[in-house]
């Protein structure tokens, strides 16, 4: 679908199960019905345990698997789970498509 | 049939874009006459050219491609066409375009969509690859260029120090140097590689998958320039470096590697730690990668930016971290 706002195509991406359309020209976002409702119960779910990470993290296995003594600190030492959501859409876009 | 980004430096006039179009076209139409389709290029490098018109994709290869090698490389598409998107033309002759270069043409897939992480399919790219493995490796085969392509990217890097003498990307160098000296000479094609040969794809990453017939067709992989005999765990060590390195997240790795496994993938054993056999090429391809970024980095006078640096600390800590002790047996688990 094109955007309403200007005209560039629309991408549909999945968050936390609710399907949302992004301009990918203005950035701008499009909902369906009821799906901003299922934005702010997710919300209300991420506000009730402690104060939660800006990027939602995506859950991880309970013990992080095996990784090599020269990888970065997994969830340690600067074990902020917002590490991947700081990086993650940089390195998926640029680093993980080409040689 | 390939999912790298378009560059800007084409420009109808372009012989090389022109000759490929044509090609392309008589494919697409089954004439060369002129019509109203568009014509898209994909990928615009040295080492590839590569354009779509309509459904048909047309790739020229790098100037130095051996004919009979890239020959058996498609023929070895053709007949995997369940892991592999098989060629429009079953070529063990690829024609020539009017620079020289080997042109073969292919069938237009969906690529992976760069803007959503969600979406990546590990699942299916890890079930490829297994598949991939198991296959016997076709007679005559040339070895996977994996390794022969992280040599190449370290001669850009000292070129690229050479021409370059000042430059802020300049103090990442070092630590990528010393950790590719410390590497085995196999993982830069200075010996063969060792362990039983698989059939590997040699140059993994996600722009290597498309789906064919687009849009929802089943995923396959492109790009056989690299494919051959060698090493299987060096297609799993991109992800690999990129979990290593702090880019993928924890549990996309798990889906991946769990995914490999489920589908009888031989490059690491079915279960326990699988660095034993991934640690080499994923130091490798941290090395090569984090070579490729301070290249540019140089070429454009600026810093490495925070991804390509995560692995430039990544290259300064490898010679402080012990190897994974090589497997006893030469012969590959599963």
């Amino acid at each position: 679908m094109q955007c309403p706002k200007c005209h560039a195509p629309m991408h549909t991406y999945n968050r936390n199960g609710v399907q949302i359309e992004q301009c990918s020209g203005c950035r701008g976002i499009f909902l369906d019905y009821g799906e901003l409702e299922a934005l702010t119960r997710l919300e209300a779910q991420w506000s009730q345990p402690a104060p939660p990470p800006p990027p939602a993290p995506q859950a991880y296995p309970a013990a992080a698997p095996p990784a090599p003594a020269w990888g970065a600190p997994h969830g340690g030492h600067h074990g902020d789970h917002g590490h991947y959501g700081h990086h993650r859409h940089k390195s998926f876009g640029h680093m993980l498509f080409s040689s | 049939m390939t999912a790298d980004t378009a560059t800007s430096t084409d420009t109808p006039a372009d012989p090389l874009i022109s000759a490929l179009t044509a090609q392309a076209r008589a494919a697409a139409h089954g004439t060369p006459a002129p019509c109203r389709c568009a014509t898209t290029p994909l990928a615009v490098r040295p080492d590839a050219t590569v354009i779509r018109h309509a459904g048909t994709v047309a790739k020229a290869h790098a100037p130095d491609t051996d004919p009979a090698a890239l020959a058996l490389r498609v023929t070895t598409a053709t007949r995997l066409p369940d892991v592999l998107l098989p060629p429009l033309t079953p070529a063990p002759a690829p024609p020539r375009d009017p620079h020289g270069r080997l042109v073969t043409l292919w069938p237009y897939g969906a690529p992976v969509d760069r803007d959503d992480p969600d979406a990546a399919p590990w699942e299916a790219v890890a079930t490829l690859l297994a598949r991939l493995h198991r296959t016997p490796v076709p007679a005559g085969l040339p070895p996977m260029r994996g390794p022969a392509k992280a040599a190449r990217a370290l001669d850009r890097l000292h070129a690229a120090l050479r021409a370059t003498p000042h430059g802020p990307a300049r103090p990442a160098a070092r630590p990528v140097l010393a950790a590719w000296a410390a590497l085995p000479a196999w993982a830069g094609a200075g010996a063969p590689m060792p362990g039983p040969a698989a059939l590997c794809h040699g140059d993994l990453h996600l722009g290597q998958l498309v789906r064919h017939p687009a849009p929802g067709g089943p995923w396959r992989l492109i790009d056989v320039d690299d494919l051959g005999a060698g090493v299987p765990a060096w297609d799993l060590a991109r992800p690999a470096a990129w979990y290593a390195c702090g880019l993928l997240p924890p549990a996309e790795w798990t889906r991946f590697l769990t995914a490999y496994r489920r589908a009888g993938g031989p490059a690491v054993p079915a279960d326990g730690d699988p660095w034993p056999a991934l640690d080499v090429p994923a130091r490798a391809l941290t090395v090569q990668t984090a070579a490729l970024a301070i290249t540019k980095a140089l070429a454009a006078g600026r810093p490495l930016d925070e991804v390509e640096q995560a692995l430039a600390d990544a290259c300064a800590r490898m010679p402080s971290a012990p190897a994974h002790p090589p497997r006893r047996e030469p012969g590959i688990p599963g």
